[in-house]
Parts: C-alpha cells; sequence; structure tokens
C-alpha cells in the first residue's frame, strides 16, 4: 500500500513540477511564494529590529519616510510608522501572521472537508445527504457575509478568526473531495482491496485519498491565498486579528488615515507586499489547475 | 413546477429559521445583555427586577420564541444609540447600498463581457494572456487596499474625484439616488469601481469558458456554412448560450456583493448599511447587528431563491433533478 501510495505521489509530483516548470510566469510565482515563506520562518533573524520590542523604538523616529536614518545610524529602507517602528521590520512580522493564520485554517479546513468528503463519497445515503445539504448551505453564502457574521457575535481574537476562516472554507474541499472520489469508488482497485479484506478506514485513506489529490492540492492553494486575503480584510475592518497580533492587514489599516496626509508608504509597502503574497499563490495555483486537471473550477 | 417552488420555499425558510437561531444565541448566550443595560452599582433586588421586565429569567426557548415573535412584526429592538428602531435604520440606509451595488454589477458587466470575449475568441494568444493574468490579478487584489489605492491615485494626487460620502442626491420619479446628479455620479464613481473589480474577473472568465465551450459546437459550424458573418455569430448565437450561466453566477454574485459592500462602504464612508454594520460592531450596538444581519440573510435567501426558480425555468434538467 504505502509503496503505491508513494509511487502515485512520485508521478503526482513530477507533474506538478514539470508543469509549473513550463511556464515562465508561474516558475516566478512559485520562486515569489518560497521566497516569502522562507522569509516568514526566519522573520526574526531577517528584520533589523524587533518591532514589538519597545525598548528599541523611539518615538522620535516615527513617520520617517523610506530610505531615512534613525538617531543611531540605523537605515530605515521603507520609513517608520507612527510609532516609530522599522516598517520593514514591522511587514516581515505581519506576513509571519498573515501566512501563519492563511495555511493554518486552510489546512484544518482541508483536514476537515477531506473526511466529510471522503465520508460522505463512500458510504453515501443519508450521510452523504446530510453533509452535502451542510455543504450546500455553506457554499450558498459568500464566505465574508459568514465570517462577518461570527465574528460580529464572537469578537475579535486570532483563533476566533481561525474559526471563522475554517468555518467558510471546509466545504469547499468537502465538496471537491466527495466528486473526485465518487469516481474513484467505483474503480476495480478500490473493488478488489475491499475483496482482499482490507478495512473501510485504510481504504478511504491508503487508496482512494491519493487519488484524489490532484483537486485538493489546486483548491488549497486558492484556499490559501483567499483565507490571508479575507483574513487582511477582516482585520482591515477592525473584526479580525486583535492590535497585538499586527497582520499586514492590520498594518495597512494603521496607515490608511495617514495615507491622506501624504505619508503613503506606512500603508502602501504592507499593501504591496499582501498583493504579491496573494498574487503569486493565486499564479501557482491557476497554473496547477490547468496542469491537473483543465475542468476543475471552470463551470 | 410548483412543487419544486414550494420545496424551494419551505427550504428558504429553514435556512432562515436557521440563522435566526444562531443570530440568537450567538447575541443572547454569549454576552449577557443585562451587563450591559444595568448600571454597575445596582442593587440586587433592582437587578432581579429587571432581569424579570426584560424577560432574562425564563428559559432560553421561550426567550427565543418572544425574539421571534417580536421579529416576525418587524421589532428587532431599538439602537442603543440612536434610541430608534433598529429595523428602521436598516431601511433607511438600504436605498444606498442597493445603488452602490448595482451600479457595481453593471461596471462588472459591461466591463466583463467584451473582455471575456476577446479572450474567449483568441485563446492563447497574447491578448488571452494578458486579459487571464489581470483577472488573477483582480481577485488577489484586496478589495480595501485596491480602494486605498483609488482614492490615493484619484483623490489625493489627481484630485480627480471625492473619496468620501455620497454627494448631493437628486429625485427622479420618486427616488432619490445620487445617480440624478452630477455631484453624486462623481461621488458614485470610485467606490463602484472599487466593488466591481472583483467580479470583474470572474464575468471574463465565466464569458470566456463559455465562448470556448460554445465555439466548437455544431450549431456553430453550420451557422458558418450558412455564410452567416462571424459577427453575427458570436454576438447572436454564441452570446445567447453564455448568457444562461453567466444570469445564474451573477444573481447569486449580486448577494455577495452586498455583503461585500462592507468594505467599500467602510472605505469610501458610503452612509449604506455595510458602514452602519461596522460602527455598530464598534460602539457594541447589538440590536443594530442583530437586524443587519438578519436582514442581510433574508435579502440573500431570497435572491437564492428567486435565482433558482429562474433557472429551473431555464434549464428543466434543474427541477427534474431536484424531483428525484
Amino acid at each position: 500500500m504505502t509503496v503505491r501510495a508513494l509511487f502515485a505521489e512520485d508521478m503526482l509530483l513530477g507533474r506538478l513540477f514539470t508543469g509549473i516548470g513550463r511556464s515562465p510566469k508561474a516558475v516566478v510565482a512559485a520562486v515569489v511564494c518560497i521566497i516569502l515563506l522562507f522569509a516568514a520562518v526566519i522573520g526574526p533573524y531577517l528584520t533589523p529590529q524587533n518591532p514589538f520590542d519597545l525598548a528599541v523604538l523611539d518615538i522620535l523616529d516615527s513617520k520617517l519616510p523610506p530610505g531615512s536614518q534613525s538617531m543611531d545610524g540605523m537605515n530605515y529602507w521603507l520609513g517608520t510608522d507612527g510609532q516609530g517602528r522599522d516598517m520593514f521590520s514591522a511587514m516581515i512580522y505581519g506576513l509571519r501572521t498573515s501566512l501563519g493564520v492563511g495555511v493554518f485554517s486552510g489546512l484544518v479546513a482541508l483536514i476537515v472537508g477531506t473526511v466529510l468528503g471522503l465520508i460522505a463519497a463512500y458510504f453515501g445515503g443519508r450521510i452523504d445527504t446530510l453533509i452535502m445539504r451542510v455543504v450546500d448551505l455553506m457554499l450558498g453564502f459568500p464566505t465574508i457575509l459568514v465570517a462577518l457574521m461570527l465574528l460580529a457575535l464572537l469578537g475579535q481574537g486570532l483563533w476566533k478568526v481561525i474559526f471563522a476562516l475554517i468555518l467558510v472554507q471546509w466545504a469547499t474541499f468537502a465538496r471537491a473531495v466527495r466528486s473526485a472520489a465518487l469516481v474513484e469508488k467505483n474503480k476495480d482497485y478500490v473493488e478488489a482491496a475491499v475483496t482482499l479484506g482490507i478495512g473501510t478506514p485504510r481504504i478511504l485513506i491508503g487508496h482512494i485519498l491519493p487519488n484524489c489529490l490532484p483537486p485538493l492540492i489546486v483548491i488549497g492553494m486558492l484556499q490559501v491565498a483567499n483565507a490571508i486575503s479575507a483574513e487582511a480584510t477582516l482585520s482591515f475592518l477592525g473584526i479580525g486579528l486583535p492590535i497585538t497580533e499586527p497582520s499586514l492587514g492590520l498594518l495597512i489599516a494603521n496607515g490608511y488615515q495617514l495615507l491622506m496626509s501624504g505619508e503613503y508608504w506606512i500603508s502602501v509597502y504592507p499593501g504591496v507586499l499582501l498583493l504579491v503574497l496573494v498574487f503569486s499563490i493565486n499564479i501557482v495555483g491557476d497554473r496547477l489547475r490547468e496542469v491537473l486537471n483543465p475542468r476543475l473550477g471552470e463551470r | 413546477m410548483t412543487v419544486f417552488v414550494i420545496r424551494r420555499f419551505l427550504q428558504s425558510i429553514a435556512v432562515l429559521i436557521l440563522t435566526a437561531v444562531i443570530v440568537f444565541i450567538g447575541i443572547y448566550a454569549i454576552g449577557d445583555p443585562a451587563e450591559m443595560l444595568i448600571a454597575p452599582d445596582a442593587s440586587p433586588a433592582e437587578r432581579a427586577q429587571v432581569v424579570a421586565s426584560l424577560g432574562l429569567d425564563k428559559p432560553l426557548w421561550e426567550q427565543f420564541f418572544t425574539f421571534a415573535w417580536n421579529a416576525l412584526h418587524g421589532d428587532l429592538g431599538r439602537s442603543f444609540v440612536f434610541n430608534r428602531p433598529s429595523i428602521s435604520l436598516i431601511f433607511e440606509r438600504l436605498p444606498a447600498t442597493l445603488e452602490l451595488t448595482l451600479t457595481g454589477l453593471v461596471f462588472a458587466l459591461l466591463l466583463g463581457i467584451p473582455l471575456g470575449l476577446l479572450s474567449g475568441l483568441k485563446p492563447n494568444s497574447a491578448t488571452d494572456e494578458v486579459i487571464m493574468t489581470g483577472s488573477i490579478f483582480g481577485f488577489s487584489l484586496p478589495s480595501f487596499w485596491q480602494g486605498m489605492m483609488l482614492i490615493m491615485i484619484f483623490s489625493v494626487w489627481l484630485g480627480w474625484l471625492p473619496s468620501t460620502g455620497r454627494g448631493q442626491m437628486g429625485e427622479f420619479l420618486g427616488l432619490h439616488s445620487s445617480l440624478f446628479t452630477l455631484d453624486g455620479l462623481t461621488h458614485l464613481i470610485l467606490p463602484a469601481i472599487n466593488l466591481s473589480l472583483f467580479k470583474l474577473s470572474l464575468v471574463i472568465r465565466l464569458t470566456r469558458t463559455g465562448v470556448r465551450e460554445t465555439m466548437p459546437l455544431d450549431f456553430v459550424k453550420f451557422a458558418r456554412a450558412k455564410g452567416i458573418s462571424e459577427r453575427r455569430i458570436v454576438f447572436v448565437h454564441v452570446f445567447k448560450n453564455i448568457l444562461i450561466p453567466l444570469i445564474t453566477v451573477i444573481g447569486l454574485e449580486l448577494g455577495s456583493m452586498l455583503a461585500f459592500a462592507v468594505v467599500t462602504e467602510t472605505i469610501f464612508a458610503w452612509p449604506g448599511i455595510g458602514k452602519l454594520l461596522i460602527d455598530s460592531i464598534m460602539r457594541l450596538d447589538r440590536p443594530v447587528v442583530v437586524a443587519y444581519l438578519l436582514v442581510i440573510v433574508s435579502l440573500f435567501i431570497f435572491i437564492n431563491f428567486v435565482v433558482d426558480v429562474l433557472y429551473s425555468l431555464v434549464d428543466p434538467r434543474v427541477r427534474l433533478g431536484g424531483a428525484q
């Protein structure tokens, strides 16, 4: 089982790499994604200051334009914000929060959706009807409306935002996995596995799931991009993350009022970073969709 | 057909009830309204009296029925901030939101359909590549940031268009709207573009897919064989076929635009219900939040219902599938 699953994944990986490699646009986007992910992971070692260590901040350095020097000779290449924080450092920390929230909620939603989708497809009948009813209900409402409703009721908070993002995303995964698994379930290899007396969980995870991976990878990429964007929007509106966990969205919101008075860098640079992040994930995701399943997501 | 409509209608009602229950539990179970309404120095006796007068000592299901009963009579509580019925606050601002949403939708269609046609008729050409990459860019651009950039470029740097408010409103056939005065129109342009950009990408993609799927079909070949001009084939025959999925999706997206108007209205200080919601959340004005959620969900369910019924009229397979 393991050998076969690995083999299937190996073929899949091969298709992924050649697929991306053939499109120069996707290669650039993939490299950008990797650089940003890397920057987020090693963030604290990359930034010239810790933007949340009040001891290193100097209010006299506030709202300095890009390229200015601080009192003690440090260069603020991207300027400073209203509290005298180095924008570059704040952005790297914001990137960590944004990517963390997006990837984590995307992954949990993927797991929840996959499990429910597999169960619905494999067992069929009442369970299927029940799960798909809930899926239809969830997909019938726009993401932002459900998230707004939840956060309006629950209030701000990191885990509340993550919870809201999982709740609005799992249904997409469940639907995709179910339709892929429905096709797989009737193939000979599943029948063979059943005849061999292999247990249901093992058939689902070891045999059917690997064959449902292509649409999952594509939707996973696009959903992470969506989640990052949704979190930024909610934080910008002031109902997402609290001020103690500044994501890119919050950084942009902080600079919003200053935009009018010409201090553009405080919200424009985090905005550019957010845009580059979401755009490159979407480009890679879109390319993967073309490579793995040309019809997926097209109605 | 009647059966389909009735079944669909009952489903809508069920979803509405479910939403009301969730909103009710969310509002009343998570935060204690007594904490907010009673003065901190009130004696236990006074406190008990207020709790009893508000019916907060009753079991939760009984409170829910009181809430639902009042809601059915159009009473969703009074706003703490405005001291007016919250439902009338919502309906006062709804026209501004609808005006913005519909203008945004028209923008998205007027730009999106031609671009989608252009890209679908010449797939994999340079034009197609540019339009498709542009559309990914369009939905990657977070709506709020794109709005800020519009303000920065057109209001702050160029000074061409105003960035906040609704401007002067004109009256036409008894309707008050910014659409009827020049000042109102200049105020409407930026928010409408902001709201439409996200949907623009969707319209482009749908049109492109539709064109690509329809062009190889036999009736197109037949029309060509008959000697009908390419222009007529595209704009009459193919166009009719791509319109069906487009209409459905647009109907559904109207609801999501209404929800997304929250973001646009916040950025451009547009006095609609979305701005009211955010302001009310900030001021802990719960009756208004409840009223907003129930009204917008009802509106959304209504739109979905209408779209489904219209769709089943256009495509009989939908209602046959539902009847099984």
